[in-house]
């Protein structure tokens, strides 16, 4: 492939909304962290005279491995160990932006950025060869690269990169550069440790809760319980009296609680008595919302997602139909670390360090709610102890910053307790599902109906992703408010809720519909966002379709995905490695298959019952992902998934009372441990499609496929998560 | 005042008694490899060894280890079989737990240098992993339990008598 960097700019253009992705050097604010006397080619990559290659990494890393993937991909195509290269963690700036500005999700960054990575390596190559040729003064193809080092094949003289930056600083930068043929790669789709290891295993990694300032303060915030509520009156004079405690003040989300220390400043909240307003949502509970969610069944005009033939004639006609409803509760992301942020606010000026999914969004937030410039905002990105979606919401940043810029020229961190973050979350939401399937008079599926009732999550983020989006010199609060009309304007439909619940099957009558219900309660992406409630009820109601059409759950679902390659061959992968029909006895099988963000995974899930427990035993997942940048990650990635999706597939979830949320920590909101965890078999399609996601696909085929096992198993159908057998 | 051993050296605090050790650590040692993830002795993100042995930190009154002996993840060095074989095994996910995991595993292998599976899964119960990293972990554990001096092992043992 051979690429002209103008033609280039042109395609890549296109891809980045109108940015000129990685190359917007000239004509821009500077791009954050550049070294004087270094040769920069563009926005992610620095070479410096002592023979550093320092790579700007502008996606977070929350553990799904970016660090190491985008690092390979960069540095195979700059020709140097991935392992050598320098890693910053990126600021904001437009040449860093990718499809949805720099917003890590969806599973997008390593499919997003791989040619704009690719492209920006191979240019930085292209440029160092074309100064050593004229340095040596031979034709660029008597020079050759070889692991950071450039060689000239014509007297075998060699040069480190680093010697050649005055060179290549001085070289016309429209070159023509050539992309390396898949089969020249030395580095991607091989297994290779992960560059953060070392950072991680040792406690040097920083996350956002480890940014340490010159006299830092530490705040906590103390919320209202109820979401939507609002503090009444509060022992402020005793507060501020209490050891340790510099200030203590109200502010948006409730009493901002400052002092020298995290403990000083949690054993002052512990302190402080509150009355609260319970606000909007007092006396709301989890079987209240459960009954609205069923409503929704009922609703006269859903928002019609997906219709393809004819559904109410098919049924009308049909031999068998099936009915049934589905139910998804209320999940908490719970990462590892609780959020954080930490921010110092100088005059009109504010800098901050961030845990954050985005950047760009916290910046918009913050200047949101501080009145404060966005490009007199700063924002340092830190390492995401989790992420799973939460960290794309970035309310703890607006607390910092608001606290910090009442406290000016102090370094201000909030953290939140574990109870906070547990009970302040931004929730998968609970869905109900009605569906409907249809078996002619051969027992061929011939009809499909699935309604999602669900609040939605794009109207809680509209009013963030006009901030971000719109232009700077929108005012935040009238972009806040656009964002908000936005939110209004889609009315009944929520493409974040309803994905994944148009099925691959080829099917003739299909119609998946939408029904929002606001409870009030705040929603966001929840790992995989959703599909992970609409795999389960597509994937398990095939299994009871193909129960009613006396079929194999696997022989059924081939029947119908036979112009489906790809969901196929993960099926037939999965189904092989799995022994599929030939469990050892007391083993019980169940097997689903799920698109998720343009990957394909399938899983068969084996368990043993006894009574009404029962163990998962054992997980064999197939995956195409396109091409795997670094085979490791997608094999841990999927057991990730695998795992976060047992904790939503058999743990409690959150419920909901008097408009708060009943559980507080682990305790009574548990997650999977380590002698819960099944033994877990991935298996990877070998492919030379260009590389898709695989952070979060892992995760939606586990539910179904666990559900149709237990059936297996029992006889009993499981309509409802977490899934417990009577 | 409280002084105790802190990765070999003597050091001596002054802070509210009840002050969990973990945060004499990260905000007043400013050690910050030792994570906070619940402050209820739930997930053991905050996990130091304590004489050798495995302990919560977050709830733990600094006054209860006055004269006794602490290791954090800073005072294991960096190339420590266990941490080589994480590094290598490319255990870590987001990597918030691992301090903590790493440390669960230096004392068990210290009280048993070749655990099978079931005695890991035991040990480590009480660290949870939310990215589920716990499948590398077991592997990583079988080989630093084959890569681990046996005085090393030894010398832990004692220890924690
Ligand atoms: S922070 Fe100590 S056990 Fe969770
Ligand atoms: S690696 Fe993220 S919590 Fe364990």
């Amino acid at each position: 492939m051979k690429l002209s960097r103008r033609g280039f700019l042109i395609g890549a253009g296109l891809v980045g909304g109108g940015l000129v992705i990685g190359f917007r050097l000239k004509g821009s604010a500077p791009v954050p962290g550049v070294r004087e006397g270094s040769f920069q080619p563009n926005a992610y990559l620095q070479i410096t005279p002592d023979d550093n290659v320092i790579f700007q990494m502008a996606r977070a890393e929350m553990g799904q491995g970016v660090y190491h993937g985008m690092t390979t991909i960069i540095a195979e195509e700059l020709d140097i160990d991935p392992a050598r290269v320098e890693v910053e963690l990126a600021g904001v700036h437009p040449g860093f932006a990718l499809a949805m500005g720099q917003l890590t999700g969806g599973s997008m960054s390593v499919a997003m950025g791989w040619e704009p990575l690719r492209n920006a390596g191979a240019l930085a190559r292209a440029l160092l060869v074309a100064a050593a040729a004229s340095r040596w003064g031979v034709d660029r193809d008597r020079v050759e690269t070889e692991d950071g080092v450039v060689s000239n094949r014509n007297t075998g003289e060699k040069l480190r990169y680093g010697d050649l930056v005055e060179d290549a600083r001085a070289m016309d930068p429209d070159v023509d550069f050539v992309l390396k043929d898949p089969a020249d790669f030395r580095w991607i789709g091989r297994e290779a440790p992960r560059i953060d290891g070392y950072l991680k295993s040792t406690g040097k990694a920083i996350f956002g809760m480890d940014v340490s300032l010159p006299g830092l303060k530490t705040a906590v915030v103390l919320r209202p319980p109820q979401f939507g509520g609002q503090v009444r009156s509060w022992n402020a004079d005793t507060v501020r009296e209490l050891p340790g405690v510099i200030q203590a003040f109200e502010i948006h989300t409730g009493i901002a609680i400052v002092a020298d220390s995290y403990w000083e400043a949690r054993q002052a909240a512990g302190n402080t008595h509150v009355e609260w307003d319970k606000g909007p949502l007092a006396g709301l509970d989890s079987e209240k919302i459960r009954k609205e969610l069923l409503q929704g069944l009922e609703a006269p005009e859903p928002h019609e997602v997906v219709d393809e033939g004819d559904t109410a004639t098919a049924f009308a006609g049909a031999r068998q139909l099936l009915d049934a409803v589905y139910m998804a509760p209320f999940l908490p992301h719970s990462t590892m670390e609780p959020q954080n942020a930490t921010a110092l606010v100088r005059g009109e000026s504010c800098e901050m360090w961030v845990p954050s999914q985005a950047p760009d969004m916290t910046r918009a937030v913050v200047a949101f709610f501080t009145g404060l410039r966005q490009e007199a905002i700063t924002i340092h990105s830190t390492l995401l102890g989790g992420g799973f979606g939460r960290r794309g919401y970035v309310d703890f940043a607006g607390e910092a910053a608001v606290i910090a810029q009442k406290i000016p020229d102090v370094p201000i961190k909030v953290i939140w307790s574990r109870e906070d973050d547990m009970q302040h979350d931004y929730y998968r939401p609970a869905s109900c599902h009605g569906i409907k399937g249809a078996l002619d008079a051969d027992g061929r599926l011939v009809a499909w109906e699935h309604r999602v009732v669900s609040s939605s999550i794009f109207k809680g983020l509209a009013p963030n992703m006009a901030m971000t989006a719109l232009p700077a010199f929108v005012p935040s609060r009238m972009a806040e408010s656009i964002g908000r009309s936005a939110g209004d304007l889609i009315d009944q439909w929520d493409p974040m809720t309803s994905e994944g619940a148009h099925i691959p099957y080829a099917v003739p009558n299909i119609k998946v519909s939408q029904v929002l219900s606001e409870q009030g309660i705040p929603v966001g992406f929840w790992r995989s966002v959703g599909n992970s409630h609409t795999a389960f009820v597509a994937e398990s109601f095939m299994d009871e379709m193909a129960h009613a059409a006396l079929a194999d759950p696997v022989k059924f679902r081939r029947t119908y995905l036979t112009d489906k390659p790809r969901h196929l061959a993960v099926l037939n992968l999965a189904v092989e490695k799995s022994g599929w029909g030939n469990a050892p006895p007391g083993r019980y099988q169940g097997v689903a298959v799920h698109e998720c963000f343009r990957s394909f995974v399938a899983m068969v899930v084996e368990v043993t019952v006894s009574g009404s427990d029962y163990a998962v035993e054992r997980v064999v997942a197939a995956v195409d992902c396109g091409l795997a940048v670094n085979p490791n990650i997608v094999r841990a990635q999927v057991e990730s998934s695998i795992v976060y999706g047992l904790t939503a597939a058999i743990k409690d979830p959150i419920t909901i009372e008097d408009g708060a949320v009943r559980q507080s920590n682990f305790h009574d909101a548990p997650v999977l441990r380590i002698n819960e965890a099944p033994r877990m078999e991935v298996y990877i399609v070998d492919s030379v499609e260009a590389p898709t996601g695989i952070g979060e696909p892992g995760l939606p085929p586990l539910a179904p496929a666990l559900a149709n096992a237990l059936f297996a198993a029992t006889g009993q159908r499981l309509r409802e998560l977490p899934l417990r057998l009577a | 005042m409280t002084t105790f051993q802190l990765n070999g050296q003597s050091v001596s605090v002054e802070v509210a008694a009840d002050t969990p050790l973990l945060w004499v650590l990260r905000d007043h040692l400013q050690l910050t490899g030792t994570k906070f993830g619940c402050g209820a002795g739930l997930c053991g993100a905050c996990t130091v060894l304590i004489d050798g042995q495995a302990g919560r930190s977050c709830t733990l009154p600094v006054v209860e280890i006055e004269g006794r002996s602490v290791t954090t993840i800073e005072g294991l060095g960096g190339d420590h079989p266990v941490q080589q074989a994480w590094v290598e095994g490319s255990v870590a996910q987001c990597g918030y737990c691992q301090t903590g995991q790493i440390l669960g595993v230096v004392s068990l292998l210290g009280q048993n240098p070749h655990p099978d599976d079931a005695a890991i899964k035991t040990a480590l119960s009480g660290n949870i992993c939310r990215c589920g990293a716990y499948q590398d972990i077991i592997r990583a554990v079988h080989v630093a339990a084959g890569r681990m001096p046996p005085q090393a092992a030894e010398h832990d043992k004692e220890e924690t008598v």
